[in-house]
């Protein structure tokens, strides 16, 4: 097995950024008590401004004037690593994102699919840059060493446990994943690369640093397995983003959507799936947030595709009131039918099956909506039909095409009757019936299917049609 | 009379030039009916495309113009879908009339989703034919119904109004059905010029076009 380790070192900063709509300026995301903010990450443009992660924030008030500050959100970049790992989840089966801002895919299984690591490793980097996410790729023989190789090199590719074992020798002890304590005591001991560190008696080793650092030169060398948690993708789509300011017209929202599009074209093409239907949430201040449906003809993942749909609803709504935030929710995720097909296939292009058909009408419809015909035997005509199973013998009597699902009067003042009457006098188990049904034929031309009580022939009450 | 010019050297000179009548091929769709089928100009309904039927009541004999056509169909083992139908469809009546019940599929749908559901059914391919009731359907409507039942190479019926006669429609093929007097009028057929007199109604049946093994010929109901 072979693990690519992507390490995202400015997860947090580059998730803001990616929904700004000034990237380029000054930004930097502050943490820390209101008494005490400070600085914990800055972007190229504050970063020549002179601003640093790790200032108090009046200190770069000072240095700065003008900067955008982010609060910190750590449930938002936790979102942005899940939607990562969604994304990552079509290079492999096998994806943690267990360790902190970095993913863990195992890629040696896709190599016949996606071709050799370094072509891989080119489309891992195209997307990712697209996406607008800053990585560092490392690959190792196991996870451990992955995590670790990344945090010194970028672009590294080590296959074989030689070379793995020359190149964690290298590897400065402070930056091998083991716990702070033990590797501040190593260093101070003169150990300044981990081949010293191999090289001493394990025994004396574990006495004096612990059984913990131990594990890890183990895990990082191969020699102990130690299973990782893998990444379960969820089966719905859910995107919010909200606004620090009042967003009065739909045409400001488009760039909001063609990121939250383009995530989920991302995120669908990591499960295989295609998206037929989802909903655009405008958020207001007060009251219930507007919907916007966004419905397709068929499962799609193109995202210039989605924006464009999505555009097109978003477009002609009227907003009652500003939006403070944008949400994107996508349950029904069918599986994506590309429209390759045979070379001598003359069916229409968007030909699906019957099957997929009626799924798709139930999904928007709902699940009772489709459903067929079959005859029951039983003579009250409100009885004598099932919508499943197979037909049983029908009355070889006149019935008419329609019946109304409830009898409702006749209104017809002078009703010239065809034929009848025909007794149907049955059901005293549950739902006693006893009526005189009559062909009967309106003033309109219309021929109706009519009856009344036993033995009379007026108060007709109309039952259907013969059409 | 040197205005008059003869035909013959206007054709001589490739100033001028005959229209031929394009032979269409024969329709695979006829209707069950003989004398509508003959009325027609493809000789039965128009494949692949819409398909409006007029009516100014319900219960007029609309569906006993669309049985011969629904049993051959359900018989040749394809689909029909009824979406959002006015009423439920008593399945006895449509077993004697020869439609294989196992062949027929009901959408139920509110009125505004029964358009985008009769708009799949026809794109889909997987129908032999489409009935629906559109429910006061601007142009647009019919046009993308009109196309999907191009794209979908599917039957597409469409009960509408009798009032819906005074606006202009995509469909291909545009049927009336009249009572006092009953009488069957085509008010629009591609191809050809509508029949200017209208035919009497009930028209008598064909030949069955289809063995119906189930139901006895005798109990074929020949109801207006």
């Amino acid at each position: 097995m072979l693990w690519a380790c992507i390490l995202l070192p400015q997860l947090a900063l580059d998730g803001v950024l990616r929904r700004h709509a000034t990237p380029d300026e000054p930004l930097v995301l502050v943490d820390g008590p209101l008494q005490r903010r400070m600085l914990r990450a800055v972007n190229a443009a504050a970063k020549a401004a002179g601003l640093r992660a790790g200032l108090p924030l009046p200190t770069a008030q000072a240095i700065c004037a003008r900067f955008a500050a982010v609060e910190h959100d750590p449930a938002d970049t936790a979102r942005w690593h899940d939607f990562l790992a969604a994304w990552a989840y079509r290079y492999g089966a096998q994806v943690s994102r267990q360790m902190p801002a970095s993913l863990l895919v195992e890629v040696e299984a896709s190599f016949r699919l996606f071709g050799q690591w370094p072509r891989m490793e080119a489309m891992m980097r195209e997307e990712l840059v697209a996406l607008g996410f800053r990585h560092r790729i490392a690959l190792a023989p196991n996870p451990w060493a992955a995590r670790a190789l990344a945090g010194v090199h970028d672009g590294l590719a080590i296959t074989h446990d030689a070379p793995l074992r020359q190149a964690l020798g290298q590897l400065p002890v402070e930056r091998a994943g083991l716990p702070p304590e033990a590797a501040t005591s190593l260093r101070r001991m003169g150990l300044r690369k981990l081949a010293q560190i191999y090289a001493l008696p394990r025994a004396a080793l574990a006495r004096r640093v612990g059984t913990d650092t131990l594990d890890q030169l183990d895990r990082l060398a191969g020699t102990l397995a130690t299973p990782l948690d893998c990444y379960q993708p969820p089966d719905h789509f859910q995107a919010r983003i909200e606004f620090n300011y009042e967003v009065g017209a739909t045409g400001q929202l488009l760039f909001p959507l063609r990121r939250m599009t383009g995530d989920l074209a991302a995120y669908l093409a990591g499960r295989d799936g295609g998206v037929q239907r989802f909903v655009l949430k405008l958020e207001h201040e007060r009251g219930a947030a507007t919907e916007v449906p966004v419905g397709l003809l068929a499962p799609e993942r193109d995202p210039a595709m989605l924006f464009e749909l999505a555009r097109g609803r978003l477009d002609p709504v009227q907003l009652a009131a500003p939006v403070r935030a944008l949400q994107l929710i996508a349950r029904e995720l069918p599986p994506f039918v590309p429209s390759g097909r045979d070379l001598f296939d003359v069916r229409p292009q968007q030909a699906v099956p019957w099957e997929q058909l009626r799924e798709r009408l139930r999904a928007r419809l709902g699940d009772a909506a489709v459903h067929g015909l079959s005859i029951h035997a039983d003579h009250r005509p409100e009885r004598a039909w099932r919508d499943h199973g197979d037909s049983a013998e029908g009355p070889p009597l006149p019935r008419p095409g329609w019946l109304l699902p409830q009898p409702i009067p006749l209104r017809e003042r002078s009703p010239r009757i065809l034929a009848g009457p025909e007794r149907i006098e049955s059901g005293w188990w549950d739902g006693d019936v006893r009526r005189d049904y009559y062909v009967i034929e309106t003033a309109a031309g219309q021929r109706a299917w009519a009856y009344c009580p036993v033995g009379e022939r007026e108060g007709f009450m109309l039952h259907g049609w013969f059409a | 009379m040197s205005n008059v010019v003869a035909l013959d050297h206007l054709f001589d000179a490739r100033r001028l030039w005959r229209g031929q009548p394009q032979a269409r091929p024969p329709s695979r769709q006829p209707t069950g009916f003989p004398l509508l089928d003959a009325a027609l100009p493809s000789g039965g309904w128009p494949e692949a495309a819409l398909s409006e039927v007029l009516l100014p009541l319900d219960g007029i004999g609309e569906l006993t113009l669309l049985w011969p056509t629904l049993a051959r169909l359900t018989h040749a083992s394809g689909l029909v879908a009824l979406i959002a139908p006015p009423y439920l469809p008593f399945p006895a009546a449509w077993a004697n009339a020869g439609v294989r019940l196992d062949r027929l599929q009901v959408v139920r749908a509110e009125p505004r989703d029964a358009p985008w559901a009769a708009e799949q059914c026809l794109r889909s391919a997987a129908c032999a034919a489409v009935l629906c009731w559109p429910q006061q359907p601007d142009d647009r409507t019919l046009r993308r119904l009109q196309l999907a039942a191009e794209a979908g190479q599917c039957l597409g019926l469409a009960m509408r109004p009798a009032s819906a006669a005074a606006h202009a429609s995509p469909a291909a093929l545009r049927l009336m059905l009249e009572t006092n007097p009953a009488r069957l009028r085509v008010l629009k057929c591609r191809g050809g010029n509508p029949p200017a007199q209208p035919l009497s109604w009930p028209l008598p049946a064909g030949p069955s076009p289809a063995p119906i093994p189930d139901s006895p010929s005798e109990a074929v109901p020949d109801r207006a």
